[in-house]
């Protein structure tokens, strides 16, 4: 009994902080979505139920931000985590400039967002002055004038999505990296001995053995994506749902503060709805998961 | 299949980059290695065994020599080509794998018409199992498994694809010392069902003695002598060799030759003809001592170790060069002493003299 005393003890400061800045708002957050005309200024609201979520389910900037949140994540997930662990696997294969190429690789990681996308901006967008460097590029080899900024909604999504795979990347290199600097020289050494095809080296050995973190890496990829909004607004600006590239949590913060805002029923339900999906994708994960991931 | 090694050496740049010459890790190895016979690479550690190891395994370039597998000139082949099967000192099993993937692993990387159908794979696995005694632990993964069996299944891994040359980096050294001695006879057991030659790499002499057919021993990169277990310990070339086969380890005296007699202080010990004077290191056997009240060699008592059949009879002596003198000497015998001093007189095909400067042995 003592010992569970100082056991709640030590946990009890956690369980404070954690209790009000997290299960409290989460559980106020479950309460706003069940209550149907919540006003902001008397603080009351005329009945309980399913509207809120019907409401949003119902609204086309909703559709059109879960349309693009599921187009991000299913885009760059695979991509960026398949693309990183080329990248790592080059590395470790190099000697010569290893230090540097892994500098360079890791850069996006300590640049700002917003200084990210003014660099988007200058290749991408179209101005008075200028088409972007890209849309030169590709007017050069013959193509057409591509406005990828306020342009047709394909060349938006995919300036977003290049975007968003070059931000997560570096850390998905740093962290492959390490795990594949970790396996043990020994098994590359018994697999060659064994005549073992590269390939087959690579899927039969370094997979497995790294697969713990590539499971890590496509967990948090696919949260990371879910939560998707910063990465939107550094490119196309606030007004996300006039430029038709919001996404669900860009829908949260505009049904809360934006210019058609005030209404935290609509948001919290709008929250809740991508906590299910979240929730729901990350179960999926965890199953695929108990077949394919070796963990020592 | 032999394998023959021709001046092979292999070098590293120093990691201290001050010091501009190479290690040389591998110096000059000259010798042939008999075809279908168990050999044993014996030396201390750092002395390139792995090394050696690794380039007859193709893991390692040689710097200047050649290798042969028979007549086959190997020196330029991958390992993949040379057909060698390599058990790893911690075994290197893979351990997503469970033991019969481990096992098959090899077979399945044999393309083109060596290509196996899934039930000749399956065939050779179990057979591999078998010859290692491993049936029943199929479906466990490594870390399953005790060290013992780690190390069948490594075998059995290195085994099922029949190569031509089996190789072993300090094969026992990671097993406890009752599962050391019943791997190494099955270890034996192996080699000798399966006529394949046999190189495996240890720093123990017991165990390079207790199964090779031949030992090598080596130092500092250089080949110090090799042959038939008992023939080196039976006549060592060099002190090295002396002290490093054999246990209890050989005692080791200064003493000089004089007249045609070898000296340790003032007490004669042995004859020498035909040996001209001057300092040696005499090194005696512990089984070389006998009891002997009337004995040239007297030493001081110091204690006495019973270990059943034998007693180790623990003396002293100003002119050794170690800690202490072990004699062995049968339990039954009775053991004198006269003012704090034994006496014995030495069996002379148990006592070596070596060059006082150059180590070498002075063969009488």
């Amino acid at each position: 009994m003592k010992k569970n005393l100082t056991a709640w003890l030590c946990l009890l400061p956690a369980i404070l902080f954690l209790g009000i800045f997290m299960v409290y708002p989460l559980f106020d957050v479950l309460v706003y979505s069940f209550e149907e005309g919540y006003n902001f200024a008397s603080q009351s609201f005329w009945g309980t139920g399913l509207y809120n979520y019907s409401y949003v389910l119902h609204d086309p900037f909703f559709i059109q931000a879960l349309k693009n949140t599921f187009i991000i994540v299913i885009i760059t997930v695979p991509l960026s985590t398949g693309i990183a662990l080329l990248i790592s696997l080059e590395l470790s294969q190099i000697k010569a400039l290893r230090d540097f190429f892994q500098t360079v690789y890791f850069l996006p990681y300590v640049t700002n967002t917003l200084a990210v996308g003014l660099v988007f901006m200058i290749l991408f967008k179209k101005t008075a002055y200028s088409d972007g460097l890209i849309s030169i590029l590709i007017q050069f080899f013959g193509g057409p004038s591509v406005d990828f900024i306020d342009g047709p909604y394909a060349a938006k999504m995919f300036v977003m999505c290049f975007y968003t795979i070059w931000i997560v990347m570096p850390f998905k290199i740093l962290i492959l990296t390490s795990a594949l600097a970790s396996v043990n020289e020994m098994y590359y050494k018994a697999a060659v001995v064994d005549d073992t095809p590269k390939w087959r080296i690579f899927y039969k050995i370094t997979l497995p053995m790294i697969s713990p973190m590539v499971f890590y890496l496509v967990i948090t990829g696919f949260i990371g994506a879910f939560k998707a909004y910063s990465d939107e607004v550094a490119l196309f600006g606030t007004d996300l749902n006039a430029a038709g590239m919001n996404t669900i949590v860009g829908y949260v913060y505009d049904m809360l503060y934006g210019n058609s805002g005030g209404y935290p029923s609509y948001a919290s339900a709008a929250a809740l709805i991508l906590f299910a999906i979240v929730f729901t994708i990350t179960t999926i994960n965890l199953m695929v998961s108990r077949k394919t991931v070796y963990y020592q | 299949m032999k394998i023959v090694l021709k001046h092979l050496t292999k070098r590293f740049p120093n990691r201290n980059k001050k010091i501009k010459d190479d290690v040389i890790a591998v110096n000059d190895f000259d010798f042939t290695i008999p075809d279908g016979k168990l050999i044993g690479l014996l030396g201390p550690s750092g002395c390139g065994k792995s090394t050696a190891l690794n380039l007859i395994c193709g893991l390692e370039k040689p710097s200047e020599g050649k290798i042969f597998f028979g007549e086959r000139d190997v020196t330029e082949l991958a390992p993949e080509k040379r057909g060698v099967g390599l058990v790893f000192q911690n075994y290197a099993l893979y351990p997503h794998l469970t033991v019969y993937e481990n096992i098959k692993f090899p077979l399945e990387n044999f393309r083109g018409d060596k290509k196996l159908t899934k039930e000749e794979m399956d065939a050779k696995v179990k057979e591999a199992a078998k010859l290692v005694q491993i049936e029943e632990l199929m479906d466990r993964r490594p870390n399953e498994m005790s060290g013992g069996q780690q190390q069948r299944v490594a075998i059995a891994r290195a085994l099922v694809k029949m190569p031509q040359v089996l190789l072993l980096d300090e094969p026992l050294s990671n097993l406890d010392a009752r599962l050391r001695l019943q791997t190494r006879e099955e270890l034996k057991r192996i080699q000798l069902e399966t006529g394949i030659t046999t190189v495996f790499v240890t720093h123990d002499q017991e165990e390079a003695m207790s199964i090779s057919d031949m030992i090598v021993v080596m130092k500092a990169g250089v080949l110090q002598q090799m042959g038939k277990p008992q023939d080196i310990y039976d006549d060592p070339d060099n002190l090295f060799v002396a002290s490093f086969l054999g246990t209890p380890q050989i005692n080791v005296f200064k003493g000089k030759v004089k007249e045609g007699r070898v000296y340790i202080g003032e007490a004669p010990v042995l004859d020498a003809k035909g040996v001209k004077d001057g300092d040696v290191y005499v090194a005696i056997r512990p089984e070389g001592f006998i009891l002997d009240e009337n004995g040239p060699f007297a030493c001081d008592y110091v204690n006495r170790e019973i270990m059943g059949r034998d007693t180790s009879l623990i003396v002293s002596h100003p002119d050794f060069t170690g800690e202490k003198i072990r004699g062995i000497i049968s339990s039954d015998d009775e053991v004198k002493i006269d003012d704090g001093k034994v006496r014995f007189s030495l069996k002379p095909n148990k006592v070596f003299i070596f060059d006082g400067s150059s180590e070498e042995r002075i063969r009488l």
